[in-house]
C-alpha cells in the first residue's frame, strides 16, 4: 500500500454511518468551499428498496395521500422491477428545508458518495438557488403542507366515504396539468393558522348559508345592459383564466368547501412541481456536474481509491450516455448528457474558449471563472432560456444534432437543419422550444361563464402549430371537468394565429 | 454535519393501501383476467400467486393529450450520419409520436402485475357464493404444531430445560473449581474448633484458615452455582401437521354434447375440489379420466381441450377408476376423492350398470360428487329433483345409500358450491384424514 491509503475515507464498498459521515464531510469541504454551493441543510435517510418503490409510486414525496392511482403506479413499478426490466435509482432527493435525501440501502459505498455529492449537494444548491423554485415554491412549508394534506384528506374519507372523495380527486387529477399558474404568481402556502382560519370561515358560512336570497326576483334589463354584463361578470370572474384547477375551486357553484379543500391540495402540488418540470436539463446537470467535479477532486485529494474511482466512473458513463435517434435505446434527449455536457461545456469555454466561442460567447468567454459562471447560470435560467443562451456550436456537433420538420399534411419530415453554420442558430432555438413547458403544454383556459343564466362553461384551446387534443383522453377529461363544475362544459378549439375555430365540442347532456 | 436517519426499519408497506384501493378499483376487469387464467392453467395451479395482465381500460387517468397526427412539429434529434438539409425522409408507418417524439409517455395499456394467492382465491371464490367460513378455512394454509427441536441459549423462563442446565452448571463449577461446600463446612468446622483452643500456634493457624475461608467465600461468590451461561431452553419449532395422501379422479364426459361452457363449468368444480383437498392433505394425485364409449386416462391437457368423437357410455369410466385404484392407489394408502361431471347423457341401460360399480367403488372412496351440467333455461324444468336424465335416476339410488355421496346439477358457477357443503359440514365434525 502506499502512503496515500492513509488518506482514503473509505476502502471497500461496504458502507457504515462512519464512512458515510466522512465522505459527506470531506464533499461538504469540497462543494462549499471550492464550488462555493448554497445548500439547505440536509437529512440523509437511508431506505431499502421496498421504501424506495413506496416513494416512487407517491411522486417522490415523504408523505402523501391515499388514492388508487399512486396504487396503480405502485403496481406498475413494482412489476417491471421484480422482472429486472427497471433498476431502481440511487437516490431520491426532496425538494424541502431541510432537504430530504433518501440512499439506497443497496448502494456500495462508492455509489453512496456519489449519490452524496450528486443529490445532497447538486440538486440541493439548484433547489436553493434557482429562481424558478426561490419564487414559486415554499421549501420550509411543502413537507407540513404535505401533512396536513394527508390528514385533512384522511379525515374527509372518514367524513364523507372514500368513494366520493376518490371522484374529486379522480376529476382534480385530471386537470392537474391546467392547475398551475404560469404567469401569475401563486399565493404562497399560508401557515396551518391562516388555513384554519380560512377553514372556519368556510364552516360559518356554511352554517349560515341562506337558500331565501337565491328566490329574490331578477331585475330586468335590456339588451345592451347584458352585454355590458357579460364584460362585467368576465372582470369579475378575471377571465380569461389559465389556471382550471384554480377557477373550479373558487368559483364552482356545487362544491362542497371540503371538495374545494381537496382542489385546492391537488392545485398546490401541481404548482410545487411545476419548477422541476421547468428545470430537468439543468437540474440533473447541475447535479451530475457537481458529483463529477466533487468525486475527481477527492480523486485528486487521494481521499478515493481507484477502484471506487472506476466505479463511480462508469455508473457516471451510464447516467449520461446518449444514444444516437436511430438507436433501440434512444428514448429523446437525455437531460443528464445534456445538461452534463453544456455545463462542461461551460467550463471549456470559461477557461479555453476558441475563436468561434469568443465570438458566440463574448461575454463569458475565456473569463477563467467558470464557478461563478456556472452559479450565476443555475440560479437565473430555466431548461429553455439556459439552452437559447449557453448551447454552443462545438455542442451541436458533439451531440450531431439535427432539426427535422414534421407537418401533419405531409407524408415526408424534412431535415431542416444540420450542425453546421447556416443551422446553429435554428437548432438551438428548436430545442430550447422543445423544453418550454409553457409553450408546448396545451393552452386551456375559461373564457367565460354566465353565472345566472344557463352556467354553461366555457372552455377555449389555444391549438398553437395546429396540434390539437386526442379525442378520447379530451372528452373524458371534460367529463371530468363537468363533474367539479357540475353544469355543462364546452370547449373550442381555436387556433391562436388565425382566430379560426378548429373544432368544438361540449358535454351536453350526458352525464358523468 | 448532516443528520443521518435510518430509515430502513420503518414499516415498508406503505404503498399497500393503495394498492388495494387500485385492485378495489380494478376488480371487474381482474375478475375477467383471474378466470381467463383459470381456464389456461392446471387445476393443480389455481390458488398459487399468478401473474395476471390487464388492459388499463378502467384504470385509466384521462388528461389532456396532444393527438399524434394533427399540427406542424419541430424535433431536434441527436446522432445526424448522413442528413443534408432539405432532405426528405418518408414518415414511419403506424402513426403515432414516431421516433421518440413522444418522449415520456410509459406504453402502459396492457400492463401486467401479480397478485397474491389471496388475492386470486377471492376473486376465484366471488361468484361461486362461498360462505365466508368456508373463503377463510380454504385460504388458511397448513396448520402448525410445535415440536421439540433441541436448545436455546434464549427463551422464556418457563421453556428452561433444568436437567440440560444443571449439567451445564456442574461442569462449569468443575472447570472453574468452586468451592464445594463440605469443604467449606470443614473448615468452618476447624476454626471453631480452634477457636476453643488457647496458645499462639493455634492463633496464627487460626489467622491462616481464616483467611483460606474468607478466600474460599469469595471464590464462591466469583463462581455463582448457576451462570446465565448455563441455562437452556427447551427449543420448539412449528412443524407442519403430517398430511396423509390423497387422489384425486376427475372423471367427465366429453362426448361432443360437452361444449365450452360445460367445461369451463366443470373445471370449476374440479378447482375447487382440489383446493379443497390441498388443504388436507399434503400430497395429491389427480388423476384424469375422460370418456364417450370408452374411456381412458389421460392428462390434463388433454382431458380439458381436446375433443373425442363417440357416443356416451359413462360406465367405461367407473371401470376405468376401479382399475386405476386396484393398480395404483391401494384404499388402505390414500384418501380417494372422485368427482364426476357429466350432461346426464348415457347409453340406454348402461345406467344400472353404472350403479353397480359405483357401489363398489364407494367402498373405497371418501367422497364422490356427481354433478350434471344443464342449461341454464333447463334448471326452472329440473327444480324437482326426481326427474331428470336416467343417470340422474339411477345415481338417485346411490344417493340414499351412501351419506359420502353427493350429487347436484349445476348451470350457472354459483350453484358449484352446494355439492360441497355436505364435504365442508364434515370436515369440521370429523376432521382427521385417514391415515
Amino acid at each position: 500500500m502506499t502512503k496515500s491509503a492513509g488518506k482514503l475515507l473509505f476502502d471497500g464498498s461496504d458502507w457504515n454511518f462512519a464512512t458515510l459521515s466522512r465522505t459527506y464531510d470531506a464533499i461538504e469541504e469540497i462543494a462549499l468551499g471550492e464550488l462555493k454551493l448554497d445548500i439547505y441543510p440536509n437529512q440523509m435517510e437511508i431506505i431499502s428498496s421496498e421504501q424506495m418503490l413506496d416513494a416512487y409510486s407517491s411522486v417522490g414525496m415523504p408523505l402523501m395521500y391515499q388514492h388508487w392511482s399512486f396504487g396503480k403506479r405502485f403496481v406498475f413499478e413494482d412489476h417491471l422491477y421484480r422482472k429486472g426490466r427497471r433498476g431502481l435509482a440511487y437516490e431520491l432527493v426532496i425538494n424541502s428545508n431541510p432537504c430530504i435525501v433518501y440512499l439506497m440501502e443497496e448502494n456500495t459505498m462508492a455509489m453512496q458518495a456519489l449519490v452524496t455529492a450528486h443529490a445532497a449537494f447538486g440538486h440541493n444548491h439548484f433547489f436553493k438557488n434557482n429562481y424558478l423554485f426561490r419564487q414559486w415554491t415554499d421549501a420550509s412549508a411543502i413537507l407540513s403542507y404535505m401533512e396536513f394534506a394527508k390528514k385533512y384528506i384522511a379525515k374527509c374519507e372518514e367524513r364523507h366515504g372514500t368513494a366520493a372523495v376518490e371522484a374529486i380527486l379522480d376529476s382534480a387529477h385530471a386537470i392537474m396539468d391546467q392547475g398551475v399558474f404560469r404567469y401569475r404568481r401563486p399565493p404562497r402556502l399560508s401557515s396551518e393558522k391562516e388555513r384554519e382560519r380560512a377553514r372556519e370561515r368556510l364552516e360559518y358560512e356554511e352554517q349560515t348559508f341562506n337558500d331565501l336570497w337565491r328566490t329574490l326576483p331578477p331585475s330586468t334589463r335590456d339588451q345592451e345592459e347584458a352585454e355590458r354584463d357579460a364584460s362585467e361578470r368576465k372582470k369579475a370572474l378575471n377571465l380569461p383564466e389559465e389556471n382550471l384547477l384554480y377557477f373550479l375551486e373558487k368559483t364552482s357553484l356545487i362544491l362542497e368547501p371540503w371538495q374545494r379543500e381537496l382542489l385546492r391540495i391537488v392545485r398546490v402540488i401541481a404548482q410545487y412541481f411545476y419548477p422541476q418540470r421547468q428545470t430537468k436539463v439543468m437540474n440533473e446537470g447541475c447535479a451530475t456536474f457537481v458529483h463529477y467535479t466533487i468525486m475527481n477532486r477527492m480523486f485528486e485529494k487521494d481521499q478515493v481509491s481507484e477502484g471506487t474511482m472506476l466505479e463511480v466512473l462508469q455508473s457516471h458513463a451510464n447516467v449520461v450516455f446518449q444514444p444516437g435517434f436511430d438507436d433501440p435505446r434512444y428514448y429523446g434527449m437525455n437531460p443528464y448528457a445534456l445538461g452534463f455536457a453544456m455545463m462542461q461545456d461551460i467550463e471549456r469555454i470559461c477557461t479555453a474558449p476558441t475563436a468561434e466561442d469568443r465570438d458566440w460567447f463574448p461575454d463569458i468567454a475565456g473569463n477563467g471563472n467558470w464557478r461563478d459562471t456556472l452559479l450565476d447560470a443555475w440560479a437565473n435560467h430555466r431548461d429553455e432560456s439556459f439552452i437559447l443562451q449557453y448551447l454552443s456550436p462545438a455542442l451541436i456537433r458533439k451531440f450531431r444534432l439535427f432539426l427535422l420538420t414534421d407537418n401533419a399534411g405531409d407524408n415526408f419530415l424534412e431535415v431542416a437543419s444540420i450542425h453546421n453554420e447556416r443551422g446553429y442558430q435554428a437548432i438551438r432555438a428548436a430545442l430550447a422550444r422543445s423544453y418550454d413547458i409553457g409553450a408546448n403544454q396545451q393552452d386551456i383556459q375559461v373564457v367565460d361563464v354566465d353565472l345566472l343564466g344557463d352556467r354553461q362553461l366555457r372552455l377555449r384551446h389555444n391549438v398553437k402549430d395546429g396540434v390539437q387534443l386526442e379525442e378520447t383522453n379530451r372528452d373524458a377529461t371534460l367529463r371530468h371537468i363537468r363533474h367539479l363544475w357540475g353544469y355543462d362544459v364546452s370547449l373550442v378549439g381555436v387556433d391562436a394565429e388565425t382566430g379560426e375555430t378548429l373544432y368544438e365540442c361540449s358535454t351536453d347532456g350526458d352525464m358523468m | 454535519m448532516p443528520n443521518f436517519i435510518d430509515r430502513r426499519l420503518n414499516p415498508k408497506d406503505k404503498s399497500i393501501g393503495n394498492r388495494q384501493r387500485f385492485l378495489k378499483r380494478a376488480r371487474e376487469e381482474l375478475k375477467r383476467a383471474v378466470k381467463e387464467q383459470i381456464k389456461s392453467v392446471g387445476i393443480a395451479d389455481v390458488g398459487g400467486g399468478q401473474n395476471v395482465s390487464m388492459p388499463t381500460r378502467g384504470v385509466s387517468e384521462p388528461t389532456f393529450q396532444p393527438a399524434g397526427d394533427t399540427g406542424d412539429r419541430e424535433r431536434v434529434l441527436p446522432g445526424n450520419k448522413e442528413f443534408s438539409p432539405g432532405d426528405r425522409l418518408r414518415k414511419p408507418q403506424g402513426g403515432g409520436g414516431g421516433k421518440g417524439g413522444a418522449g415520456t409517455g410509459e406504453d402502459e395499456d396492457d400492463f401486467q402485475f401479480s397478485l397474491s394467492q389471496d388475492e386470486v382465491l377471492d376473486l376465484f371464490f366471488e361468484d361461486l357464493e362461498l360462505p365466508d367460513m368456508i373463503k377463510l378455512s380454504l385460504k388458511e394454509t397448513l396448520t402448525f404444531k410445535p415440536r421439540r427441536a433441541g436448545y436455546a441459549v434464549t427463551g422464556s423462563p418457563t421453556n428452561i430445560n433444568v436437567a440440560k442446565t444443571m449439567r451445564n452448571s456442574h461442569g462449569r463449577r468443575i472447570a472453574l473449581r468452586r468451592p464445594k461446600q463440605a469443604e467449606i463446612d470443614a473448615l468452618a468446622a476447624e476454626i471453631v474448633e480452634l477457636e476453643k483452643k488457647p496458645g499462639a500456634e493455634a492463633k496464627e493457624r487460626l489467622a491462616m484458615l481464616q483467611a483460606e475461608l474468607d478466600w474460599l467465600e469469595r471464590r464462591r461468590r466469583r463462581v455463582p452455582f448457576i451462570d446465565t451461561v448455563d441455562i437452556r431452553f427447551n427449543r420448539f419449532e412449528q412443524q407442519p401437521l403430517p398430511n396423509a395422501n390423497a387422489v384425486m379422479f376427475c372423471l367427465m364426459d366429453v362426448s361432443a354434447s360437452m361444449g365450452e361452457r360445460e367445461k369451463d363449468l366443470a373445471k370449476r368444480f374440479f378447482v375447487l375440489l382440489h383446493l379443497f383437498l390441498r388443504r388436507r392433505y399434503e400430497r395429491i394425485d389427480i388423476v384424469f379420466i375422460r370418456h364417450t364409449d370408452e374411456a381412458h386416462e389421460v392428462d390434463e391437457e388433454t382431458f380439458f381441450y381436446s375433443t373425442q368423437s363417440g357416443g356416451t357410455m359413462v360406465s367405461t369410466a367407473l371401470e376405468e377408476m376401479l382399475r386405476v385404484i386396484a393398480a395404483r392407489y391401494p384404499a388402505n394408502e390414500w384418501n380417494i376423492y372422485a368427482a364426476q361431471a357429466s350432461d346426464g347423457d348415457n347409453i340406454s341401460g348402461d345406467s344400472e350398470r353404472c350403479v353397480s360399480l359405483l357401489s363398489a367403488a364407494m367402498k373405497y372412496c371418501q367422497y364422490y360428487a356427481y354433478v350434471e351440467i344443464i342449461d341454464e333455461r333447463e334448471s326452472e324444468i329440473f327444480a324437482r329433483t326426481d326427474n331428470g336424465t336416467s343417470l340422474w335416476r339411477a345415481y338417485r339410488t346411490v344417493n340414499g345409500e351412501w351419506p359420502n355421496f353427493q350429487m347436484t346439477r349445476i348451470a350457472k358457477p354459483g350453484d358449484i358450491y352446494p355439492v360441497f357443503r355436505k364435504l365442508f359440514a364434515k370436515q369440521s365434525a370429523q376432521h382427521q384424514p385417514r391415515k
